[in-house]
């Protein structure tokens, strides 16, 4: 059984007759111990499926399942219970840390929230180790987040979600708001706690580079659609949609000795509000054709494990000359 | 080589605060060739954009910025002027004309109650004295050379109603409606998505080959230099660490900062063929607050090749051959002439 399993998931936001498809009909699992990334660009609803997925936000239509239970039908008393085990860190440590807190407040709090720990005594103990596991000091526990650089915050926002021994967290763009040099410390520290502690991880990104360093499959979205579901290195080596080709070709590599292929895409994101008909990537597509206008495509396996929703079959299975 | 369109010598800003005098940029000299790009890189702090708000000359009075130096740039008619000296006046005839700048948010430098034609037509009735309908028919022209559909309509639209990309694409058309033969660039398509980002570099590159402007293009992403620029100028803690043509620079960075920078990069950490490696290689710590900046190398208490020596003065840029440079006493020049 999938530790995370995401059936048809829908979430609308807005009136009823003209909604914003943020999610519409979305399918995907998370093994134990798997880190799977989402990638897509703004407004592919990867950050509302973290949240969905977590029910931060309740969904629209579909279901969530955790250890094969739907946690979308769970009441709020259980679904406080299941929290402990499902946590967030969240994209801007500058937002996601009450200014006003202490760390070891903010630490401390999650904890007693969920019953661990209990007595002065240990919880201290335990924000101790926290702060340690992060690479921070204990003496961090009395000081005020303002005090601390990005990259510390960040690791303060990864402590708060690992102080309540979750067995998923979903990180949603958690290294987007860091330099570079600081992203690769919070990088190897995401690698390091998911091996020690394993943990199970959706990890949400726009940056290509970094879900081919930490993930083992990917789920690229587009327009709050799946279009391609693949293992990482299956993924980076041939893309099968044409949408997942223009996102790795349009993504910069760091080596100017590698000419940049020219496949730019046209125009700009269509609204969410109106989604083009049929494919909703029809409209940027070099490969649309008439009939792209009038159903949406189905997500089919068409490798073991790699999952593509376009019906250009001939495109599709085409071999990229390298 | 033609004779550089910007030449700029020593540049240091500082800003008076209550902590102390924060020398913010330190000592900065680079140069752009006509038609060519030079990238400006560096993370948080670095001075990359206090940088080109000194030589557009648009601190805030009220920041009582301390400048020093010197910002040579060549005219369209072939003269010489300081841009750190020149009168208001005068920087005001040049501001917008033939220097130019596009800034990272462009819904926040976009003046929402104009409509983005009017916005256009404003620097073209200024600098080149057309009337209002003349005006309005160039900004259109603009709009089609930023390769922005219905140009027509968009003409009469405000910036809220159109995407970011296509604000980006408008404030591009701005900063080109008097032909400049300088635009300074500050992180452009860091707000855009990937796919967006693509079609404004090739937008600016196809400008760029049509009027034979210079570009300086500051940025912290290094994929977008590998690909963009001609040159990169690296800067750490306000003060240039490396300087070199973009591909000898990619291939054997001199400063242990710019080699940490490559490193640390997941695209740069997988070669083709192996496993991705169990650890990226991570620049320890973080920037030192500019309050309480090192005595020695500003970069010492992150680096690995440090010695004890390197505590003791900042170092000189090192010169080695006609265009690469590198601010370490670790890096003899012989290196450096070998990693070219």
């Amino acid at each position: 059984m999938s530790l995370i399993e995401v059936r048809n998931l829908k979430k609308y936001f807005g009136s009823s007759d003209r909604p914003v498809r943020a999610v519409d009909d979305v399918s995907f699992t998370i093994e134990r111990g798997e880190t799977l990334g989402l990638v897509g660009e703004s407004g592919s609803g990867k950050s509302t499926i973290g949240r969905t997925v977590l029910r931060l936000v309740d969904p629209s239509g579909g279901q969530v399942l955790y250890r094969g239970d739907d946690i979308s039908a769970l009441s709020a008393e259980r679904m406080r219970k299941l929290r402990s085990k499902l946590q967030i860190i969240f994209q801007d440590p500058y937002a996601s840390l009450n200014p006003k807190m202490r760390i070891g407040a903010i630490l401390g709090e999650a904890l007693s929230t969920h019953g661990l720990h209990p007595g002065k005594a240990a919880r201290e103990k335990r924000v101790a180790e926290l702060l340690d596991l992060v690479g921070l000091r204990a003496e961090h526990a009395s000081r005020f987040p303002h005090e601390f650089s990005g990259g510390q915050r960040q690791r303060i926002g990864v402590a708060r979600a690992l102080a309540v021994e979750p067995e998923f967290i979903v990180a949603d763009e958690p290294l987007s708001a860091l330099d570079v040099s600081i992203q690769s410390q919070v990088i190897n520290l995401l690698a390091d706690l998911r091996e020690r502690l394993s943990l199970t991880m959706l990890f949400i990104s726009h940056d290509l580079d970094v879900v081919e360093y930490l993930c083992d499959r990917v789920v690229v979205l587009y327009l709050g659609k799946v279009m391609e579901v693949a293992k990482t290195d299956a993924l980076f080596e041939r893309a099968l949609h044409p949408y997942t080709r223009a996102l790795l070709a349009a993504s910069p590599k760091p080596d100017p000795t590698i000419a940049s292929e020219h496949v730019a895409l046209k125009g700009d994101i269509p609204s969410p509000m109106n989604p083009p008909s049929g494919c909703v990537f029809r409209t940027r597509c070099p490969h649309a054709i008439d009939a792209c206008a009038q159903h949406v495509p189905v997500l089919e396996e068409v490798e073991p494990g790699r999952w593509s929703a376009c019906i250009r079959k001939e495109i599709v299975m085409m071999k990229v000359a390298a | 080589m033609d004779a550089p369109r910007l030449a700029v010598h020593h540049l240091s800003t500082s800003f008076p605060t209550e902590g102390g005098l924060v020398r913010s940029v330190a000592d900065v000299s680079f140069s752009i060739a006509p038609g060519k790009t030079t990238a400006l890189v560096g993370e948080s702090g670095s001075g990359k954009s206090v940088t080109s708000l000194t030589l557009m000359r648009l601190l805030a009075k009220t920041a009582n910025a301390q400048v020093s130096g010197e910002a040579r740039f060549v005219t369209r008619e072939g003269r010489s002027v300081d841009l750190l000296q020149i009168g208001e006046r005068e920087m005001r005839a040049l501001r917008g004309n033939q220097l130019s700048m596009i800034f990272q948010e462009p819904m926040t430098s976009l003046n929402p109650v104009f409509t983005v034609g009017e916005q256009i037509a404003e620097s073209v009735r200024l600098h080149k004295g057309l009337d209002r309908s003349a005006a309005l028919a160039h900004a259109k022209r603009m709009l089609e050379l930023v390769e922005i559909p219905a140009a027509d309509r968009r003409l009469h639209e405000y910036p809220h109603q159109l995407s970011g990309g296509m604000r980006q694409r408008v404030m591009i058309a701005l900063a080109m409606a008097c032909d400049p033969t300088l635009l300074i660039a500050d992180e452009p398509t860091t707000a855009l998505d990937v796919t967006i980002q693509a079609q404004i570099l090739e937008l600016m590159r196809r400008l760029q080959r049509e009027t034979g402007m210079s570009i300086l293009f500051i940025t912290h992403n290094l994929g977008v230099v590998a690909h963009h620029a001609d040159d990169v100028v690296v800067l750490y803690a306000g003060r240039v660490v490396e300087s070199a043509p973009v591909r000898p620079l990619f291939a054997a960075p001199a400063h242990p900062y710019t080699q940490g920078l490559l490193a640390c990069l997941p695209g740069k950490a997988r070669q083709p063929g192996q496993p991705r490696p169990a650890r990226l290689f991570a620049i320890r710590g973080q920037v030192s607050s500019p309050l309480a900046p090192p005595p020695g190398c500003a970069f010492e208490p992150r680096c690995d090749q440090a010695i004890a020596a390197c505590r003791h003065a900042i170092p000189e840029l090192l010169v080695n051959g006609s265009s690469r440079e590198a601010r370490c006493i670790r890096v003899t020049p012989v290196a450096i002439s070998e990693a070219a």
